[in-house]
């Protein structure tokens, strides 16, 4: 015991528990509970008794157990107030008693509350908030400026969401097997789209969207611990590695945006690239190969033909292919098109370009990117001019806009 | 839905419009722009707008009338201009406001357009 802490001591202690123990104690809180907003309702005020009193008492040896009880007794208190789920009311007493002897360490059911965060109930663009501020604790306004959404939009988004999982009696457990690998890929889709949204953010300042990529990847990591035999996770995590990786090369000093095939590998963080190359081997082999082994391998592939100065073209165009069969997403299409320029040439690559749906690339960034770039290669400056433009126009980053229409004019 | 979509751009970004080294690329940004807005179908209508030294503001208090050189409000950012765009609903027009380039130099602020009343 630490009688003696300062009040900065136990607001850094605190801050190290919320952000090592806040989805831990929330998990176990709503699986006891069934309901995750009163959970959190109840850890929050737990952490400002635990701000008010430790100051005082010095941090207690478990400081987890002491906010569990802590928080145990706000939702009885709270079950007290509203006098309602009168049958729980023996177990709990039981559990908040003061004098009780300190409960068992709290048990890990961060992943069933990845799993409940993912629940098919809930929508789909939903699923990651709702995971970013029930696992990691980040709170709601901070979420909305990532998303780009409305403070108070995805505020009433989260609150509905929560109480959607309280009236669908959503249980707080990993599923069965049978419906356990589909509720699998939603974990991973959420944990991904989380990482997207921090990768998009390089061009902002906000530290919070910034380090989504961290919160991802941690993720990712709770997620091939739990789920050893989970080859798709370890692609999940290996994906993100070798994205991560490139972080600093992605940006000049100067902090212009430096494309990938100008980018010096040297400046790629190689801890994680060896990192994502072990996890890559790990999952292939285990069962069948879905789209984060697969953009894994990719993303090795890429990495091995910058260190050779040899792009395997073939393979990355193959691997592409399958991605695509896969997961046929209009992204995934793209970057099939993109390789298929590279081993067959521009105008091959412009003539899969037409088969994209209109409507759909009307807007999509990426699409205006890739058209421009082989217009250009294809010798048509006009048009690459004003794909050029149009995907400039398309960007929310500053920094990519420059470099874009930067190349307009020629 | 329909969204006014209002640029607010500081002193330094309007002194771009016309410094030969840098005009360039802001207009080149907010052609790109507009250009896109109106191909992809979502512009209903839009003006840019002379500086905020050319502003004049009316008053008229407690009988008074006061004509005012300069904008109503002496803020750091000013309106540089704005847009009328109809999509689906405001998380389309807020994706819309990030990719405009005030979002970047200032401020890009979203409103509702209220219905009108014969509608």
């Amino acid at each position: 015991m630490n009688r003696s802490a300062t009040k900065s001591e136990v607001g850094r202690a605190t801050d190290r528990l919320v952000r090592l123990a806040y989805a831990r104690l929330v998990a176990w809180l709503a699986s006891e509970w069934h309901d995750v907003a009163a959970a959190e309702d109840a850890l929050g005020d737990a952490l400002r008794a635990a701000l008010e009193a430790w100051p005082r008492t010095g941090i207690p040896e478990r400081p987890e157990a002491w906010l569990l009880v802590a928080a145990r007794r706000r939702l009885l208190d709270a079950v007290r107030a509203r006098r309602v789920r009168a049958a729980a009311m023996g177990e709990l007493e039981s559990l908040a008693e003061p004098a009780a002897p300190a409960p068992p360490p709290v048990p890990d059911r961060r992943l069933a509350l990845l799993f409940v965060c993912t629940h098919p109930v809930i929508d789909e663009g939903v699923r990651t908030p709702l995971m970013l501020q029930t696992v990691l604790g980040l709170d709601a306004a901070r979420i909305a400026s990532c998303f780009l959404v409305a403070p108070a939009t995805m505020g009433q988004r989260l609150v509905r969401a929560k109480a959607r999982l309280r009236d669908a009696g959503t249980r707080f457990v990993v599923p069965e097997p049978d419906a356990f690998p589909a509720r699998a890929v939603a974990v991973r889709e959420a944990i991904y789209a989380a990482y997207g949204t921090g990768w998009d953010a390089l061009g902002t300042t906000d530290p919070v969207c910034r380090g989504l990529t961290d919160e991802a990847i941690w993720l990712a990591r709770v997620l091939v611990e739990t789920l050893p035999d989970d080859a798709e996770a370890k692609g999940l995590l290996s994906l993100m590695l070798f994205c991560e990786s490139r972080r600093q090369a992605r940006r000049s000093q100067e902090g212009r945006f430096v494309p990938l095939a100008e980018q010096d590998p040297a400046l790629w963080e190689r801890t994680m690239v060896t990192e994502a190359e072990a996890l890559l081997t790990a999952a292939v082999g285990v069962g069948d190969a879905g789209r984060f082994q697969l953009e894994a391998a990719i993303q090795s592939a890429v990495v091995d033909g910058a260190r050779t100065g040899r792009p395997p073209r073939q393979a990355i165009l193959a691997l592409h292919t399958a991605l695509v069969a896969v997961a046929p997403t209009i992204g995934n299409a793209l970057a099939r098109i993109a390789a298929l320029a590279d081993v067959a040439g521009a105008e091959a690559g412009l003539a899969a370009l037409t088969a994209l749906p209109e409507a759909t690339v009307a807007t999509y960034q990426p699409y205006w990117a890739v058209r421009a770039h082989l217009l250009r290669l294809s010798g048509d400056e006009a048009d690459a001019q004003a794909a050029y433009e149009r995907a400039a126009a398309l960007t929310d980053d500053p920094a990519v806009r420059a470099f874009l229409l930067g190349r307009t004019s020629h | 839905m329909q969204y006014m979509m209002m640029f607010f751009e500081p002193a330094t970004t309007f002194a771009e419009r016309d410094d030969p080294s840098r005009a360039p690329d802001y207009w080149g940004a907010w052609k790109a722009y507009i250009d896109s807005l109106v191909s992809s179908g979502a512009m209903v209508s839009g003006n840019g707008l002379e500086p905020p030294s050319t502003a004049t503001t009316v008053r008229l208090a407690n009988g008074e009338r006061l004509v005012q050189d300069g904008p109503a409000a002496a803020t750091k950012e000013q309106l540089g201009g704005y847009v009328v765009l109809d999509v689906a609903d405001l998380d389309a027009a807020l994706t819309w406001a990030a990719r405009c380039p005030a979002a970047a130099s200032g401020a890009v602020e979203v409103r509702p357009v209220m219905p009108s009343p014969s509608a």
